[in-house]
């Protein structure tokens, strides 16, 4: 794959994994470029959450590279490639369960401040300051999902496309450089999904990187510039939403899915 | 935004604290004080490492015990500055929990609670072996009492003030913590680590950070005990003991620093009033902590609430909603 290395934010450089016998992830390469919404699509098991574990530390590769703005990040802990600036979700919604809503998205600027234990402890008046801060652009991330009335409610009381929402809100609270979304549209409704497109259609526009791992292929079809398509671990396609549609090796792998809406 | 109905609490706090010094005169009293006080202090630590960050100590008594040998130790045989002895304490208590804190946190759950639990037999087993510095199984005595300015804390009332006064202190830093950065990024490790991580929480450091903070608790505690005392022996550092302070933790209510007083008030002041407890301590103790862990999960006070709360609703033939 001749990668434009100048022009890439994320390069994946044939990057496998098994889990004992089998093979996850099989040599994948592939870039997003800066400012980019690309989709990783595939049917179930093929790798695609994975993938988005080796990107963000929580597992590590067996072959290749995985560089993040010119930075070989495969391998790292991961709470060390979020603090470069990859923030994720998760394709189960992992909230904080016992925090209010703005706590949660609070956790998310956690990268972007510093105070330590003995600080939160003594409160200096810098500590207050930067909790003021913290709270001010934790506000503004959950006014921007559309949750600043539910910030004091408990996380867990959400509904299930509500925390969504507040999922993304705390990864963007994170001010991330690249944003990973693990099927963030599973489980929500038509009106859901509406203002989870515009979101990530919005987050474009402001310039934000987005990988995405999604089912719903009307909603990838709208936001993504590019489309990756794994099937049993290895890339079959890589290329823009009207050429994968066409691709004959994407059409059997899935055949008999209703996909094409 | 939490100020006038936290400064509230602190000022009834105070009030309540300065009350009883003011009016009350027998010395019983106040002894009982100073240990709910001691115990309050060691009960907060754990919960903060228990309640908050969802790591169990079963071995927290060690700490306790590191800190009152330490300063008893310091004062009685080197005749060092007792507020020099209680610092050294939280030292080697901080240092003990550091190196045992890297291979056992690590581990997860039961492990983490065996781990802990062997930490705790071992120091109790050198508090009653090495008889050249800690005087045995029959204890070091003749530890002196701390004073300040000349005014020496040897009644139970002056001890009272200064151990309610820090304790106050060490309260209200511990609501400030639970509020903070770091004590969100506690809480939030507690409630999944894999989210925390992807937030650039460096779980393991901070499992580390507080284990160790809440050892200092323990030993602050500790010497605390040791001058009021004037007395230690390993007797006070078991294992029955660190499995006293994790029910007063349950008790009380995980997570809740108020609750804290509460578990460690109830558990202190029940044995005096019963005598029972004298022949039965831990089975009473066991059943305490397997009733209050079935039957009210969220401690004593929250417990109570969401029954009188689910009563409501029942009566009123109404269904829970959110
Ligand atoms: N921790 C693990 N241990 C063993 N096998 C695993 C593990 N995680 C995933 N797998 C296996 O690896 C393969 C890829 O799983 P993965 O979760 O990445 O698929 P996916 O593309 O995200 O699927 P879905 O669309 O269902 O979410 C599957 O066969 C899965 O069973
Ligand atoms: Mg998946």
């Amino acid at each position: 794959m001749g990668l434009k290395q100048e022009n890439i934010l994320l390069a994946l450089d044939n990057v496998s994994l098994a889990f004992g016998g089998l093979q996850a992830v099989e040599q994948v390469s592939f870039g997003v470029a800066p400012g980019a919404v690309k989709a990783v699509i595939g049917p179930n098991g093929a790798g695609k959450t994975t993938l988005f574990n080796l990107m963000t530390g929580f597992l590590t590769p067996q072959a290749g590279r995985i560089v993040f703005a010119g930075e070989e990040i495969q391998g790292r802990p991961a709470h060390r490639i979020a603090r470069r600036g990859i923030a994720r979700t998760f394709q189960l919604v992992q909230l904080f369960d016992h925090m209010t809503v703005l706590e949660n998205v609070m956790v998310g600027r956690h990268r972007l401040s510093h105070s330590g234990l003995l600080a939160g402890a003594l409160q200096f008046p810098w500590t207050r300051r930067e909790e003021k801060e913290i709270r001010a652009k934790a506000m503004e991330a959950l006014e921007f999902v559309g949750l600043a009335d539910r910030a004091r409610q408990s996380a867990a009381a959400l509904p299930l496309g509500l925390k969504r929402m507040l999922e993304i809100a705390r990864a963007l609270a994170s001010a991330p450089t690249l944003l990973l979304l693990d099927e963030p549209a599973s489980g929500l409704d038509a009106v859901e999904t509406e203002r989870l497109q515009d979101l990530i259609l919005e987050l474009r526009r402001q310039g934000l990187t987005t990988l995405l791992v999604e089912h719903d292929m009307g909603l990838t079809m709208e936001v993504a510039d590019e489309i990756a398509v794994l099937n049993y671990g290895k890339l079959i396609a890589d290329g823009p939403p009207r050429a994968i549609q066409k691709n004959p090796e994407v059409i059997a792998a899935y055949l008999g899915t209703d996909w094409q809406t | 935004m939490t100020p006038p109905r936290f400064l509230n609490r602190w000022l009834l706090f105070a009030v309540a604290v300065g009350v009883i010094a003011a009016f009350m005169d027998q010395d019983y009293y106040y002894t009982l004080l100073n240990f709910i006080g001691i115990h309050t202090l060691l009960v907060v630590g754990l919960n903060l490492l228990l309640g908050y960050a969802g790591q169990i100590s079963l071995g927290h008594a060690a700490f306790f015990g590191l800190g009152a040998y330490t300063s008893g130790i310091l004062t009685a045989t080197c005749g060092v500055d007792p507020w020099l002895a209680l610092v050294a304490g939280l030292a080697v208590s901080g240092l003990a929990a550091f190196l045992i804190g890297i291979p056992a946190l690590k581990l997860r759950g039961y492990y983490l609670g065996m781990a802990t639990l062997g930490f705790g037999i071992i120091i109790y087993i050198i508090l009653n072996e090495a008889d050249g510095l800690t005087g045995g199984p029959s204890g070091l005595s003749g530890i002196p009492s701390l004073s300040l300015a000349g005014l020496a804390f040897n009644t139970p009332r002056r001890l009272y003030l200064l151990i309610w006064i820090i304790l106050g202190i060490i309260l209200a830093m511990s609501a400030n913590l639970v509020n903070s950065r770091t004590g969100r990024a506690i809480r939030a490790l507690h409630d999944g680590e894999a989210a925390a991580e992807s937030l650039g929480v460096d779980t393991f450091r901070l499992k580390l950070k507080i284990f160790v903070w809440s050892a200092l608790y323990a030993s602050l505690a500790g010497s605390l005990y040791a001058h009021t005392l004037n007395f230690v022996a390993p007797s006070s550092f078991g294992f029955m003991f660190s499995i006293k302070l994790v029910t007063m933790v349950v008790l009380g209510g995980m997570a809740s620093i108020w609750g804290s007083l509460l578990g460690a008030g109830t558990l202190t002041v029940l044995p005096e009033l019963l005598t029972v407890f004298h022949d039965f301590e831990m089975v009473i103790f066991g059943a305490i902590l397997m009733v209050v862990m079935i039957f009210l999960p969220r401690g004593l006070v929250r417990g109570i609430l969401d029954l009188c709360e689910s009563r409501r609703y029942k009566r009123q033939g109404g269904r829970i909603s959110f």
